[in-house]
C-alpha cells in the first residue's frame, strides 16, 4: 500500500511542481474560456466587461507565459523535459510554437474587435472556441505521445469546424463548414487507423520511444522491404495523411479553398496561420521521432519518407500558385495562395528528414548545422508568415466591411481612397512573394539554402526542389499582383461608394505590417532565437 | 564611419524625401511636391559630384580606402557573414553620377504627370534609392536587395503613371527581371556554399581569380554561376533574345519614367556583368566569350533593323536602346586568348582593355542620348497626344528651338564625331577587330542601319513643309524648363563627344584592373587543372 501512496504522491508532486507550470499558457487560456462562459450568465457584468476585453486579456496573459518559459528556457533557469508522465514535452522549440501560437491569437483577436465579427451576442460562442481550438494547438506544438498527438490534432480542428460555419445566416458558410466537417473526419479516421497500427507494431506511442523500437523492426526483418516494415510505412503515411490534411497539402486541399471562400476572413486568417503552424510543429516532431538518436540503422527508410514529403511539397506549391492564376474571389485565391506556402515549409522538413537520414555519413559535411538550418528555416517562414498572411486577410476583412464583396474587382481602385491600409497590403503581398526588403524573403532564402546546401551534398533531388521553388517564385508574383493592380492600376467600378477607412484601423494594418518590414530589414535577432531553438532540438 | 555615413546619407536622401513627402505634404500641394523633388534630387546630384572631386583616379580598386581596407562596412546578418558594405571605383562611380544626373533631369520632366502626385514623386524618390544603392553595394547580398527593392516603385510607376497598355507593361517588366533575379539567387548561393560563406564581392573576386589559397570555384562551378547570372543581367541589358520587355515597357512608361529606364535600369545589367559576373567568374567569361560577341552584335543588327520598322516615335527610340546596348555587350566579350608556353593567355590585352573602356563609355553616352531621345519624344508627345511617326512633319518651323535641340540629340544616339555616342561605338568596333574581323564588319554595319532610322526619324518628324497630324493648333514652343533640360543633356553629349577623358581617366584604372585580374584568374585555373581551349574566330 505504501509503494501505491509513493507513486501517488509522486504524482502529485509532479503535477502540481512541475507539470501545470509548464502548462501555465494553456491553463490561462482555459480559464478565460470558463471566464467568458460564466460571465455571460450574470447578464450585467457582461455589459461592463465585453468579450473581446476578457479574451484579449487572457490571451496576452499567455503571451506573457509563453515569453517567460522561453526566456527561462534559454538563459537556462528552466530544464526541458517530458511532463505529466511523458504525455507533452516541455522544450524550446515548444515554447517558441506556443508563443507564436499566442501572439496569434492576440492579434486576431484585436481584429475582430476592429472587423465586428463576432457581434456582442455571440462574442462568447466565438471566442471560446477560438481559445478552445488554440490551447488544442499548443497541444499539438508540445505532443510527447501519439494519443496527444490525435488529441491536439481533434482539439484544434473541432472548434475549426464550427468557426468557419459561424456566419449563420450564409449557406456558403455553412456548405463550407460541412464540407470541412467531412474531409476532416475522413481524415482524422485513416490517422487514427494509421496510429494503431504504428502504436500496435511497434510496441509504443511514446515519441522518444519510437526510434528505438523502429530500428528492431526495421532492423530485424530487413529493412522496409519485410512484411512489418511495410505495415510500418503504411501507418506512416495514414499519419501524414491526417497532418496534410491539417496542411492542405496537395491532394489533401480540396477542402481549403471552400473553406476559406465560406468562412469569414478572419476565421480564414487563423485557419491559414495559426493552424499550419501547429501542425508543421507536429510534423517536424513526428518526423524526428521517427529519426531517433540512430538514422544509420535504416537510412532508406528515412531517405524514402524526406523524398516522398519533397515530391509532394513540389507537387503543392506548384498546384498551389497555378490554381490560384483563375481565381476572382481574394480569399479563395489566398486559399491556394496557403496550399503554395504550405508547399514552401514542406520543403524545409523533407531536407530535415533526408539530411538526416544520411547526412552523418557523410566526411566533411555538417549534417546537423544544415538539419538545424532547415529547422531554422521552417521557424522563421513560420514567424513571418504570420504577419503577412494575417495582414492580407485583416486588409481583405477591413475593405470587407466597406465594399461588402470580397471579389477581386470590389477593390478597384481602393489603393487611392484609402493609401495607408493599401500599402500595408503592398508590404504583405510582396513579402507573400518572396521579395526583399520583407521578410518573407529571409524564410525562403533560409530554405533555399538549405536546399542548396542538401542539396549539393547528400541527395540531388533537393537541387529539383530549389529549382521549383525559385520557378515558383516566379509565378506567384503573378496572382498576388492582380490584387494589387485592381487596388491601384483599376478605375472604381461604377456605382461603387468610397471607402473610408478610419486611422485606427489604419494603425493596425501599419501594426501588421510593419513587423513584415523590420524582420525583413534586421532579420538577425529573429533568425539566431530561432537557430537557437533549433540547436536544442537537434543537438 | 564617417565614410559609411556619407555614402549611406547619399543612397538614402531620396528616402528621406520620399518619406518627407508622405508625412508633411498635402495632396493638393501639387507644385510644392514638384519643386521639392527636384530639389532633392538635386541635393543627390551635389552629393555624388562630391564623390567624384574626391576621387583617386590612381586608386584603381575600391574607394575609399580606410586603413589600408578597400570599401567600408558594418555588419548586417552575422550569421550569414552579410555584411552592409559600401564603396566605390571606376566602374561605378560614372554610373552614380549618372543617375543621380538622369533623376535630377527626370524630375524636372514630372511636371507632365497629371494624376496622383504624391505617389508618384514618393515611388520616384524610392527608385532613386534603389538604383544608387545597386551602383554602390559591394556585397552581394546588398546588391541584390537593392536591385530587387528597384523593382517594385518601377511596377507602379510603369503600371499607374503609364499609357494604355501600362498593365501588360508593367507586369511584363516585373516578371522578367524577377526571373532574372531568382537566377542570379542560384549563383549567390553558388558562391555562397563554394567559397566558405561569403557574400563580399571583393572577396568572392578574388577567390574567383584564384587570389585566395585554399579556395577556388572550380570549372563547372564558374561557367554555370556565370551563364546563370549573365542570363539574369542581360534580362536588364537587355540584349537579344530577352529584350522583349523593353519595348513595352518603354513605350507605356510616362516620359520621366522611360528616361530613367533607358538612362540608368539598363545600365544596370551591364553594370552587373562587370561587377560580378566577370570578375567572378574569369573561367565562364572566357567560355562564353564568343557568345557573348555574337549576342552584342545580334542585339545591334536586330535593334536596328527593328528599329527601322516602327512607326510608333517611342517604339523606334526604345528599339535603338536594344541596339546601342549592344554594343556594350560586344565590348566586353571581346577576350580573345592564345597558347603561351603551354597554358592559354590574353592575346592583345590593350585591344581588350580598349573595348571594356569603349563598353563602359557607351553605358554612360547611352545613358544621355537615350534619356535625351526618350525626353524629346515626349516633349512632342505632351503637345499632340500621339507618336505616330507618319503623322509628324514640319516642327521645324513651329518649334525651332526644340528641333534643333532634339537634332543635336538624336546625332549624338546616331554617334556622330564629336558628339557621345561616337566614342564609345567607334572603341568597340575597333577592338572587336582584334577579336574577329568578321563580326567586327557586322558590327561596324550597324552604324549604317542607325544612321538609316535616325535620318528618316528626323526627316519625317521635323522636316517637311508642314505639320499633317491631329492637334496642329496645339503645337508651341519649348518652355524653360524642358529647353533646359534638353540643353543640360545636349551640352553633357558634347562634353562627352569632345573631351573622352573625362570618363576615361575615372575608369581605365579600374578597367584594367579588372582586365589583368580576369587573365590571371585564367592563368591560376589553368594551373589548378582547367583545361581552356580557344574557340576559333573567324
Amino acid at each position: 500500500m505504501t509503494s501505491f501512496g509513493t507513486l501517488l504522491n509522486d504524482l502529485i508532486n509532479e503535477t502540481v511542481q512541475t507539470s501545470l507550470c509548464h502548462f501555465a499558457p494553456e491553463l490561462a487560456l482555459s480559464a478565460t474560456v470558463l471566464a467568458l462562459l460564466l460571465l455571460r450568465l450574470f447578464g450585467s457584468v457582461d455589459r461592463w466587461i465585453p468579450p473581446y476585453f476578457t479574451t484579449l486579456v487572457g490571451s496576452l496573459v499567455a503571451l506573457g507565459l509563453c515569453g517567460s518559459q522561453l526566456l527561462d528556457l534559454l538563459n537556462g533557469s528552466q530544464e526541458p523535459g517530458p511532463f505529466f508522465t511523458g504525455l507533452l514535452v516541455f522544450d524550446h522549440f515548444g515554447a517558441f510554437v506556443r508563443g507564436l501560437l499566442a501572439l496569434f491569437l492576440v492579434l486576431v483577436v484585436a481584429l475582430t474587435v476592429l472587423t465586428g465579427i463576432p457581434d456582442r451576442e455571440d462574442g462568447p460562442d466565438f471566442y471560446t472556441l477560438m481559445l478552445g481550438s488554440t490551447i488544442g494547438m499548443m497541444i499539438m506544438a508540445s505532443a510527447n505521445h501519439m494519443l496527444m498527438f490525435f488529441v491536439g490534432i481533434e482539439m484544434a480542428s473541432v472548434p475549426g469546424y464550427v468557426m468557419v460555419g459561424f456566419l449563420k445566416g450564409n449557406r456558403k458558410s455553412s456548405e463550407a463548414a460541412f464540407k470541412y466537417v467531412v474531409y476532416g473526419a475522413g481524415a482524422a479516421g485513416v490517422m487514427l487507423y494509421g496510429i494503431s497500427l504504428l502504436t500496435g507494431i511497434l510496441g509504443t506511442a511514446s515519441l522518444p520511444d519510437m526510434a528505438s523500437h523502429l530500428a528492431i523492426v526495421l532492423g530485424d526483418g530487413g529493412g522496409a522491404g519485410s512484411a512489418e516494415g511495410r505495415t510500418v510505412l503504411l501507418a506512416v503515411l495514414m499519419v501524414f495523411v491526417g497532418l496534410a490534411f491539417k496542411l492542405s497539402l496537395v491532394p489533401f486541399h480540396f477542402w481549403c479553398p471552400d473553406v476559406f471562400e465560406g468562412a469569414s476572413a478572419e476565421v480564414a486568417a487563423f485557419l491559414s496561420v495559426a493552424s499550419k503552424g501547429a501542425a508543421f510543429a507536429l510534423l517536424v516532431r513526428f518526423c524526428l521521432a521517427l529519426v531517433g538518436p540512430t538514422p544509420e540503422a535504416y537510412p532508406e527508410f528515412l531517405t524514402g519518407i524526406g523524398l516522398g514529403l519533397g515530391a509532394i511539397a513540389a507537387v503543392t506549391v506548384t498546384f498551389g500558385n497555378l490554381a490560384a492564376y483563375s481565381q476572382t474571389n481574394v480569399k479563395r485565391l489566398l486559399a491556394y495562395s496557403t496550399i503554395a506556402h504550405a508547399g514552401f515549409m514542406l520543403m524545409a522538413v523533407s531536407a530535415l528528414v533526408v539530411v538526416m537520414a544520411k547526412g552523418s555519413t557523410i566526411e566533411g559535411f555538417d549534417a546537423a548545422e544544415a538539419a538545424r538550418m532547415c529547422v531554422e528555416g521552417l521557424l522563421f517562414y513560420l514567424f513571418v508568415y504570420l504577419f503577412m498572411n494575417l495582414g492580407a486577410f485583416a486588409v481583405i476583412a477591413l475593405l470587407r466591411n466597406q465594399t461588402f464583396s470580397e471579389e477581386i474587382d470590389s477593390f478597384n481602385g481602393v489603393g487611392w481612397q484609402a493609401p495607408a491600409l493599401c500599402s500595408c497590403m503592398v508590404v504583405c503581398l510582396f513579402s507573400l512573394v518572396g521579395l526583399p526588403p520583407f521578410g518573407g524573403f529571409w524564410g525562403k532564402l533560409v530554405i533555399f539554402m538549405s536546399l542548396f546546401n542538401i542539396g549539393s551534398n547528400v541527395h540531388w533531388f533537393m537541387w529539383v526542389l530549389l529549382v521549383v521553388g525559385g520557378a515558383n517564385t516566379v509565378f506567384s508574383l503573378f496572382y498576388y499582383i492582380k490584387i494589387l493592380k485592381a487596388m491601384f492600376m483599376k478605375e472604381p467600378l461604377e456605382n461603387a461608394r468610397t471607402v473610408e477607412i478610419p486611422s485606427t484601423i489604419s494603425n493596425y494594418a501599419l501594426l501588421i505590417a510593419l513587423p513584415v518590414l523590420l524582420l525583413g530589414l534586421f532579420p538577425t535577432w529573429t533568425t539566431s532565437l530561432a537557430h537557437g531553438v533549433a540547436t536544442w532540438l537537434i543537438p | 564611419m564617417d565614410n559609411i555615413l556619407s555614402l549611406s546619407a547619399l543612397i538614402f536622401m531620396p528616402t528621406i524625401g520620399a518619406l518627407a513627402l508622405a508625412l508633411l505634404f498635402n495632396n493638393k500641394a501639387v507644385e510644392a511636391m514638384r519643386v521639392f523633388t527636384v530639389v532633392i534630387t538635386a541635393i543627390t546630384f551635389v552629393m555624388t559630384l562630391s564623390l567624384w572631386s574626391n576621387f583617386d583616379p590612381n586608386e584603381t580598386g575600391i574607394q575609399p580606402v580606410v586603413d589600408g581596407v578597400n570599401g567600408v562596412s558594418v555588419e548586417w546578418i552575422g550569421t550569414w557573414n552579410i555584411h552592409y558594405r559600401l564603396g566605390y571605383d571606376g566602374i561605378s562611380l560614372p554610373l552614380v553620377v549618372l543617375t543621380s544626373f538622369i533623376s535630377m533631369l527626370a524630375a524636372m520632366a514630372s511636371w507632365s504627370i497629371n494624376k496622383l502626385h504624391k505617389g508618384y514623386f514618393i515611388l520616384f524618390l524610392l527608385l532613386e534609392t534603389g538604383m544608387l544603392g545597386v551602383f554602390l553595394a559591394l556585397d552581394f547580398f546588398l546588391f541584390y536587395v537593392f536591385w530587387e527593392v528597384m523593382l517594385l516603385p518601377m511596377y507602379f510607376l510603369i503600371g499607374v503613371w503609364g499609357g494604355p497598355r501600362r498593365e501588360y507593361a508593367a507586369i511584363k517588366f516585373f516578371l522578367y527581371t524577377l526571373a532574372g533575379s531568382v537566377l542570379m539567387l542560384i549563383a549567390m548561393l553558388m558562391f555562397y556554399f563554394g567559397g566558405g560563406n561569403e557574400f563580399n564581392i571583393l572577396t568572392l573576386t578574388a577567390i574567383g581569380q584564384g587570389k585566395v589559397p585554399g579556395l577556388h570555384f572550380d570549372e563547372f562551378t564558374q561557367i554555370t554561376a556565370f551563364i546563370l547570372l549573365f542570363i539574369g543581367f542581360a534580362i536588364k541589358v537587355p540584349c537579344f533574345p530577352f529584350h522583349t520587355w523593353l519595348p513595352d515597357a518603354h513605350v507605356e512608361a510616362p516620359t520621366p519614367i522611360s528616361m530613367i529606364l533607358a538612362g540608368v535600369l539598363l545600365k544596370m545589367g551591364g553594370y552587373g556583368i562587370l561587377r560580378i559576373a566577370f570578375p567572378i567568374c574569369p573561367v565562364g567569361a572566357q567560355y562564353a566569350a564568343y557568345t557573348l560577341v555574337a549576342i552584342g552584335v545580334i542585339s545591334i543588327v536586330y535593334g536596328g533593323f527593328a528599329a527601322l520598322a516602327q512607326t510608333d516615335f517611342k517604339r523606334m527610340v526604345a528599339y535603338s536602346s536594344v541596339s546601342h546596348m549592344g554594343y556594350v555587350i560586344l565590348g566586353m566579350g571581346v577576350w580573345k586568348i592564345t597558347a603561351d608556353n603551354g597554358i592559354m593567355v590574353t592575346a592583345g590585352r590593350d585591344y581588350w582593355l580598349m573595348g571594356m573602356n569603349g563598353a563602359m563609355f557607351q553605358m554612360i553616352a547611352h545613358g544621355v542620348s537615350s534619356a535625351g531621345m526618350f525626353f524629346m519624344v515626349g516633349v512632342i508627345y505632351d503637345r499632340v497626344h500621339h507618336r505616330d511617326l507618319n503623322q509628324f512633319g514640319g516642327l521645324f518651323g513651329l518649334m525651332p528651338l526644340y528641333s534643333g535641340l532634339a537634332a543635336g540629340i538624336f546625332f549624338a544616339g546616331l554617334g556622330l564625331p564629336g558628339l557621345c555616342g561616337f566614342i564609345g561605338e567607334v572603341f568597340v568596333v575597333l577592338s572587336t577587330w582584334n577579336f574577329s574581323p568578321v563580326l567586327a564588319i557586322v558590327a561596324a554595319s550597324g552604324v549604317i542601319i542607325t544612321a538609316g532610322y535616325i535620318l528618316w526619324t528626323l526627316q519625317r518628324v521635323y522636316l517637311g513643309s508642314e505639320y499633317k497630324g491631329p492637334h496642329a493648333d496645339e503645337i508651341t514652343p519649348m518652355n524653360a524648363r524642358e529647353a533646359t533640360i534638353a540643353i543640360t543633356l545636349l551640352v553633357m553629349a558634347v562634353v562627352l563627344g569632345v573631351y573622352p577623358n573625362l570618363m576615361f581617366d575615372v575608369m581605365n584604372g579600374s578597367m584594367a584592373e579588372l582586365v589583368d585580374g580576369m587573365d590571371a584568374g585564367l592563368r591560376a585555373a589553368q594551373q589548378s587543372g582547367v583545361s581552356i581551349t580557344a574557340v576559333p574566330t573567324p
